[in-house]
């Protein structure tokens, strides 16, 4: 695809918010995200330094909310940090914990910060978290919630059906896991989110890549790439330890025996930086498949490597708007 | 049915222990098929209670009845005659018999003494599972006959989430993954296609969101 100036974008009229990802993807760049995990306490440090330290390297900072369903910091406010330092934040909204009037509430918040990317999710089972008794919401599911988003933003109407004022103008996303089973059904789940209204994906992590180049196969099969911005999810593997963890503990995650053995096979001081390898290698190979719009970098308490991966693979200096 | 499971021993033994005259009062319904609360279920923790006391050297009257059904006045009459002659009564009936049997009788001590689980089924001897949380407003016929709501731990209504691994959910590796089945069975009835169908936002007002539910029949009140 060739690249589209800001100017010519704004002039079609095909953005239709002010979020930079949303001008980074349509102008025709391969488009890089990373995320920061809100702490379990509430010093705004822990935000704006993992922040700091990645900011020159991505285009937009997911804020993950209460991930692995752990309390912590809220998304919203972690955002607020973000955006306050000047840079793009990624609201990642979760459908565990709200019900339709908070989500509603919450994305008019982000709103009146002039946040305005989001990625919905349904969030992992608060039984792997801290709060094992407590009740789950689940009043929309993630699809839902998508819609829910849509309709505010383009309709200007709340669920219930009355005007918003100044209705909240977020680029929306969601997020795909290529292996998750059955696998016959994640191209038209795909399909669904897309229909939906999500205009971006975040896939979750992928250390198989065959399968994932199947999916994305699929995926150009039905024309899907044309109709949505696929992020390919990476995270590198600090260690053998953390490749076995991923594997076998990790919902929904495809680790290979491969990808084990090659991190395995060296000894335990360069695991890290053959993970970084193995990471960096990934998205070389990735970005040349049809369809891949950008890759979204989940390196968990490890941020301080996302410059390196983003450099190696060919994916610095970021595009200026 | 409405599936129940027996409350331990020792908790039952710390609510009755201050009352002497004792009714335990069976069911002869859902917790007879559940075995948590019939008239077996009934005659066995009679015993068991009585041997408790006897050993701790309290004299106790426990005597034993079991009701057609606890849900109904009909038969909730039949043990008006000998209320009276109890300091309490621990009824084995699920948790709207134990409150029908506490309205109507107003003045004595109700106890439960089953914890009351879901509206499920007898899937094999001895183990029952869930199949319904009683939304009042059925998505079956959208669903391919099996529920998302009660059977799936995030009752997603756009499955499956992206924890179902291998058939199972991502909470218990035992489980199977509602969406799953779902997709199985749209497939086995040529109805994959409709799997893209997308569901609308629940209506959640018919639930127990809604407040204390009620359905009223003119046609059959008399």
């Amino acid at each position: 695809m060739s690249l589209r100036t800001l100017e010519e974008l704004k002039a079609s009229g095909e953005l239709k918010t002010s979020s930079r990802l949303e001008a980074v993807l349509k102008m025709g760049h391969i488009a890089v995200t990373s995320e920061c995990g809100p702490p379990r306490g509430s010093d705004p440090k822990a935000v704006t330094e993992k922040a700091a330290l990645i900011k020159n390297h991505v285009d937009a900072i997911n804020t993950t909310d209460n991930q692995t369903a752990v309390t912590r910091m809220c998304s919203l406010a972690a955002c607020i940090h973000v955006k306050q330092m000047g840079l793009e934040p990624v609201l990642q909204m979760v459908t565990r914990d709200r019900n339709r009037i908070a989500l509603q509430s919450d994305l008019l918040g982000a709103a009146s910060f002039d946040i305005n990317t989001m990625l919905c999710l349904s969030g992992d089972h608060q039984s792997f978290g801290d709060c094992k008794q407590g009740q789950n919401v689940h009043d929309l599911d993630s699809m839902q919630l998508i819609q829910t988003v849509r309709r505010m933003r383009d309709d200007g109407k709340f669920l219930g059906g009355d005007d918003i004022k100044r209705p909240p103008k977020i680029f929306v996303g969601a997020a795909a896991n290529p292996f998750a089973d059955p696998f016959e059904i994640r191209v038209p789940r795909l399909a669904k989110k897309i229909a939906c209204g999500a205009e971006f994906i975040q896939t979750q992590c992928i250390y198989n890549l065959d399968k994932f180049e199947e999916w994305m196969r699929r995926v150009r099969e039905r024309g899907l790439h044309e109709k949505v911005f696929i992020m390919a999810g990476m995270t590198p593997m600090k260690s053998a330890g953390m490749a076995k963890y991923m594997k076998n503990r990790v919902p929904g995650m495809d680790v290979p025996d491969e990808v084990i053995a090659r991190i395995a096979g060296v000894p335990k001081e360069k695991q890290a930086q053959e993970g970084i390898d193995i990471c960096v290698e990934a998205i070389q190979r990735l970005k040349e498949v049809e369809g891949v719009s950008g890759f979204h970098i989940m390196a968990i308490e490890w941020e301080e490597k996302v410059p390196e991966i983003v450099e190696r693979s060919g994916l610095y200096p970021r595009p200026q708007i | 049915m409405i599936i129940a499971s027996k409350k331990p021993i020792e908790e039952i033994i710390q609510e009755v222990k201050d009352y002497k005259r004792l009714l335990i009062l069976g069911c002869n319904e859902c917790v007879t098929v559940c075995e948590a609360g019939g008239k077996k279920e009934v005659e066995v923790l009679a015993s068991a209670l009585r041997m408790h006391f006897i050993k701790e050297g309290h004299e106790k009257k426990i005597d034993e009845r079991t009701l057609e059904r606890q849900c109904d006045h009909e038969y909730l009459e039949e043990i008006r005659d000998i209320v009276d002659n109890y300091d309490a009564i621990l009824s084995l009936a699920c948790g709207v018999g134990v409150q029908f049997t506490a309205e109507k009788y107003h003045s004595t001590p109700l106890l439960p003494g089953v914890n009351t689980c879901f509206l499920g089924a007898n899937e094999q001897r001895g183990m029952w599972t869930e199949r319904c949380q009683a939304c009042g407003s059925c998505v079956l016929a959208r669903t391919g006959g099996i529920c998302p709501i009660s059977r799936c731990a995030k009752r997603v209504m756009n499955g499956p989430c992206g924890g179902s691994g291998k058939g199972k959910c991502e909470i218990n590796k035992e489980l199977d993954c509602a969406w799953q089945l779902i997709i199985d069975r749209l497939r086995d009835l040529g109805r994959l296609d409709d799997y893209e169908i997308v569901a609308p936002i629940k209506d959640w007002s018919t639930e127990r969101s809604g407040g204390p539910r009620k359905v009223v029949r003119e046609d059959v009140q008399v």
